[in-house]
Formats: C-alpha cells, structure tokens, sequence
C-alpha cells in the first residue's frame, strides 16, 4: 500500500515534470507528425481498409521516440545531485525506478491514445477488421513499455542524458538487427540471437495474432531492464 | 540519538574518514567543524543512508544506517551540502512532493507552516530554478523539516544566506533544540558559539577535539592577555610590566600598541589602568584579548599536520563571514 502510494508520488511528479519540459512537446510533436504523414501515405497509396503497415512502422519510430522520454529520468537526477534527497528519503530504490517507468509509460500511452483518430477515420471510411488493431495496440504497448525500460536502465547508467539516449538507442538497434545472424554464428547461437531480436516478437501483433511468448518476450525484457537499473541505483550508493 | 563507532569511509585508497566515534543525545545541537575535505559532509552522508561506511556503525535513533536504512529515513530530516532542487518545479509543487515522499499527514497545513519558518511564503508560486541562492537554501532547509523529524542532518545550513536570514535560521536551529537533535556542520565559527552546545573538531577524517565551545576555548587559551594602546607609550615594554602589578610580560605590537599577559583568570585590567594614569602614558584603548575560535580551530587542525597549507585560507574566509555577522 505504502510502496504504491511511493510508486504514484514519483509517477506524479514525472509526469507533471513531461508536462513541463520542451522535450516531451517536441517529441510528442514528431511523434503525431510522423504517425500522420504514414497515415496518409499508407491510406492513399493502398487504398485499403487496413493498417498493419502502419503499426509496423511504429516499430521503427519508437526506436527514435522512446530514448528521449527516457534520457532525462535518473541521469539528471544524479548529475544535479537531487538523487541524494530521493534516496534518503524514506522510498525504496526499486519503488524510484518503477515510478518514474510508470510515469513514461503514461505519456507514451497519451501518444499512443491519439494515434486511434487513425482507425476510427478508416472505419468511416471502410470496413477495417477490428481484431488486428485492437492486437496491434497491446504491440504497440508492450514494445513502447520495453524501449522505455532500457531507456531507463541506460539512464540510470550515465549522468548525460545524451550519453543515455545513444547507449538506449544503440542497444534498441542491436535487438532489431540481431535476429539476422544464423549464416554467421550458426543454428545454436544463431538461434539464440533470432530469439533475442525483438522485431520477429512485434509483428505477429500487427497481423492480429497474439502469441503469449511474444507478450512475454516483452514483459521480460521490461522486467529485466527494470530490475538492472534498481541494481544499479543501489550499486552508485558503493561508489 | 546518533551513535557512530569506528566508522572509516575509504574513496578507492583514500580514506575520507578514519575509526570516527561520537555519540550524540537527543535534544543536542551539534556542530562538526573541520576544514574543507575534512570529511564532513561523508559523516553526514553516511549517518543519512545516502552511502555505507566501508567499515564501523553509526546507528540513529537506534537504527543500523545500512541495516535499517528506510527505518533510519523516516527519522532524519536532510540538508545536503549543494541543494539539489528540481529546477523545472515551483517551490509549492516540490515541497508538496517531498511531504508525499515522506508520507506527511495534514501536507497543507504543514507545508505553510515550515513555509512560515523559513520565510518563503511568499516564493510558493516561484520555479526554483528561478529562486537566488538563498532562497534555495531556504526551501532545501523547509523540506528538512516537513515531516517533522526527530534528527535533523544539516550541511552548511547558512551558507549563502544574507546575515539577516542568518540569524533566523540560526534562531530556527535553536528553537528545534527542545525535541529534536540536530547535526550540523559549518565554517563559520561564531555560528559554532552561538547555536551549538557541543563542538566536534575532525581533521582529515578523524576526530581531534570534542567539548562545549566555552570548555574548549577555555582549555586552549594559556594565558590571559590585554590590548593596550598608549598616546605616550614608554620606550622599554618592560617598564609596563614593572609598572604593573601581576603582569607576566609585555610584548610591543609597535605604534604605541602592547599586549600585556596575566597568569589565567587573573584580570589586572584595573591595575593596568591604573598603573598608565599614574606613569601619564596616555590611556587610549585597553580591552581582554580572547583566544578566538578561529584560533582554536586553527592550533588544533594544524597540529595535526604540518602539511595542510589551505588553513591559512579557510581561517581567512572565516573571519570574512564572522566579519559580516558583527556588522550588523
Ligand atoms: N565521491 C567521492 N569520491 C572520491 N573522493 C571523495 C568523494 N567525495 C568526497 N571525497 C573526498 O573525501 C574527502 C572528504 O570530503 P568531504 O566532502 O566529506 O569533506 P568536507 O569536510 O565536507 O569538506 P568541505 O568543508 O569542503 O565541505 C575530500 O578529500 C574529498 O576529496
Ligand atoms: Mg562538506
């Protein structure tokens, strides 16, 4: 109850600080941008009542959207020295890290809720299978919550935002591209690599399938980033 | 209240504290004095759960500061040295965060009341990144308190502020004193005399006195010493001395000035004054000498080592301060 009420306090507190800061408009700005210009494009062009090639997309646009949500959140703190209040107050490490992914996973949601203008001017338009959008947006949600937990997890790695958003960026590429290594590191590792590469586990949920290994996939992936970064808070307490 | 023993914090292979022991009770205000990188600030840190010691206890309000750190949380109120304040909040928002933070029953009231304390009342509505100094001073100081904890932990308290507010605050120290013990550490050693009862001198991390102001500044005195300024002073320092009954010796500061010294506790003043009337040396100025804290402070950190060529300028910056406190 405590640890909730913890959780919400740092949630609050992040959301009003997005609220406040040019990077979050400009981000959010891009974001609508982009998703629009695809729309439109993406409608036109195919003529078809279906946007399985836009939520793919996203896949892509959030590898350039999430690291700027995520950058600021622990490495301002440590580099302004305010993490020394946060962490002598009476609030668990892991309780500051869960909070403050919340709180970016909220903003991310709020792009995404504008994002449903897009299937509702095609329902107007055609007659779109409800199924696959609705599949694409537990995607989107599920790949939009793991970008920001390593973007946290590289945030509480660095005391430069810049620094953070490249090593997240960086380390959201390297999931995308590894799946495609089999010819290189053979079957085992290969396999391995094309397990890890998070692009194989997102477009079954643009396509209507929702497999409950590739919802899992994700929820490891967040929890293990938000795990290494609660470690990592407490390990800058040893330095 | 706060118990530390053989507490030894080490950077890498430099020690910041060496096997510090100390005891403090409830109601004390303490003061850590101690020049600059003398580890006080790392005491502090470690006492708040902010960083364990690498070796040795502190236990406060009879938690383990590792152990129990969130138990240890919930009892200490903390000032860090910079005060790290989000920019980019008014100073009504933060301070509504941190009462949150610090599960603060009745947040409203509380936060007007500490506002009232500290007197930012009226910056509730400011973006702290837009606050002077002092203010942020203020508001890092306001925070401390806002849920009322029973130990307080603050890091140059004054620094920043102008004399005025100083001495609020030093008030606000010493109201504090009844029901909760307060730590805190400084440069300014008048700030020592007036707020603390209990003085703890660290050098180079390591504990080198620990008395009241009055008991310590007595124990290193030596000798009672008068000033005397003289209109026709004699030739020869020793006819002061024979003049004057009791005297010990008389040393010439040149243009008239002496200083005259009498075995401890004994005040000749009136038999000075008498004796320069009588000789018609022309009595100017006579005033007691007392043996600053500042020179204390100095004998006891330079003792320690030879080495320590910054105390000259720490004992410079420290009358400057003391200078802007006594001018007003
Ligand atoms: N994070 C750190 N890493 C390495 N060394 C450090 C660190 N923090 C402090 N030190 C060193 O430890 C020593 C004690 O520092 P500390 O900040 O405790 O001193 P202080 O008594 O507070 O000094 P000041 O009067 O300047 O505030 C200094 O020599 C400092 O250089
Ligand atoms: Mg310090």
């Amino acid at each position: 109850m405590k640890s909730l009420r913890n959780i919400w306090t740092i949630t609050e507190k992040e959301l009003y600080a997005y609220f406040v800061s040019p990077i979050a408009y400009v981000v959010g700005a891009l974001f609508m941008v982009i998703m629009g210009v695809l729309f439109t494009q993406i409608v036109s062009n195919t003529r078809q009542a279906s946007l399985d090639i836009l939520y793919q997309n996203l896949f892509v646009i959030m590898l350039f959207i999430a690291p700027p949500l995520t950058m600021r959140l622990l490495a301002e703190e440590q580099r302004s020295g305010s993490i020394e209040l946060l962490l002598t107050a009476p609030i668990r490490d892991g309780e500051v890290v869960l909070g403050k992914f919340l709180a970016a996973l909220i903003f991310y949601m709020l792009l995404l809720a504008v994002t449903l203008f897009f299937p509702l001017i095609i329902g107007r338009l055609g007659n779109p299978d409800p199924g696959p959008i609705a599949s694409s947006y537990l995607g989107a949600l599920l790949l939009g919550g793991a970008y920001l937990a390593v973007g946290i997890l590289t945030s509480s790695l660095s005391q430069n935002q810049i620094v953070a958003a490249v090593l997240s960026l960086t380390i959201l590429l390297i999931l995308w591209i590894i799946g495609g290594m089999q010819s290189v590191f053979g079957n085992t590792l290969g396999g391995l690599f094309q397990y890890i590469a998070s692009v194989n586990h997102y477009v079954d949920f643009t396509r209507g399938i929702i497999d409950t290994r590739n919802v899992v996939y994700f929820l490891s992936i967040i929890a293990i980033a938000l795990f290494l970064a609660t470690r990592v808070l407490e390990s800058r307490r040893y330095r | 209240m706060i118990e530390v023993e053989h507490l030894t914090k080490d950077y890498g292979s430099f020690q910041a504290v060496r096997d510090l022991s100390f005891k403090i009770n409830k109601g004390e205000i303490v003061g850590f004095l101690g020049p600059n990188g003398a580890g006080k600030t790392t005491t502090m840190r470690i006492l708040t759960g902010y960083m364990p010691p690498t070796s040795g206890t502190a236990r406060v309000a009879g938690y383990d500061v590792f152990l129990e750190s969130l138990k240890v949380r919930e009892h200490i109120g903390y000032l860090p040295e910079t005060v790290p304040l989000y920019t980019d909040m008014t100073v009504g928002a933060y301070l509504d965060f941190m009462a949150k933070l610090h599960h603060v029953p009745n947040r409203r009231e509380r936060i007007y009341d500490v506002m009232e304390r500290t007197n930012i009342e009226e910056r509730v509505d400011f973006l702290i990144g837009k606050l002077s100094k002092g203010y942020r001073q203020r508001v890092g100081l306001a925070q401390a308190l806002l849920h009322d904890p029973e130990v307080l932990i603050l890091d140059e308290p004054t620094i920043g502020l102008d004399p005025r507010q100083i001495i609020d605050v030093r008030e606000l120290i010493k109201s504090l004193a009844q029901d909760h013990t307060v730590v805190l550490s400084t440069h300014i050693l008048t700030e020592v005399s007036q707020t603390c009862q209990r003085v703890l001198i660290i050098n180079q991390g390591k504990l080198v006195a620990e008395d009241t102001p009055e008991r310590l500044t007595a124990r290193l005195k030596g000798n009672e010493r008068v000033f005397l300024h003289l209109a026709n002073p004699p030739q020869n320092p020793e006819d002061l001395t024979a003049a004057v009954p009791g005297a010990l010796a008389t040393e010439s500061r040149g243009d008239g000035r002496f200083e005259i010294e009498c075995a401890l506790g004994d005040d000749r003043r009136p038999e000075i004054a008498e004796a320069v009337v009588r000789k018609g040396w022309g009595l100017l100025e006579l005033r007691p000498i007392s043996m600053s804290l500042e020179e204390i402070f100095l004998q006891l950190t330079t003792d320690q080592s030879e080495a320590y060529e910054e105390d000259g300028e720490m004992a410079e910056t420290a009358e400057e301060e003391d200078a802007v406190i006594r001018n007003i």
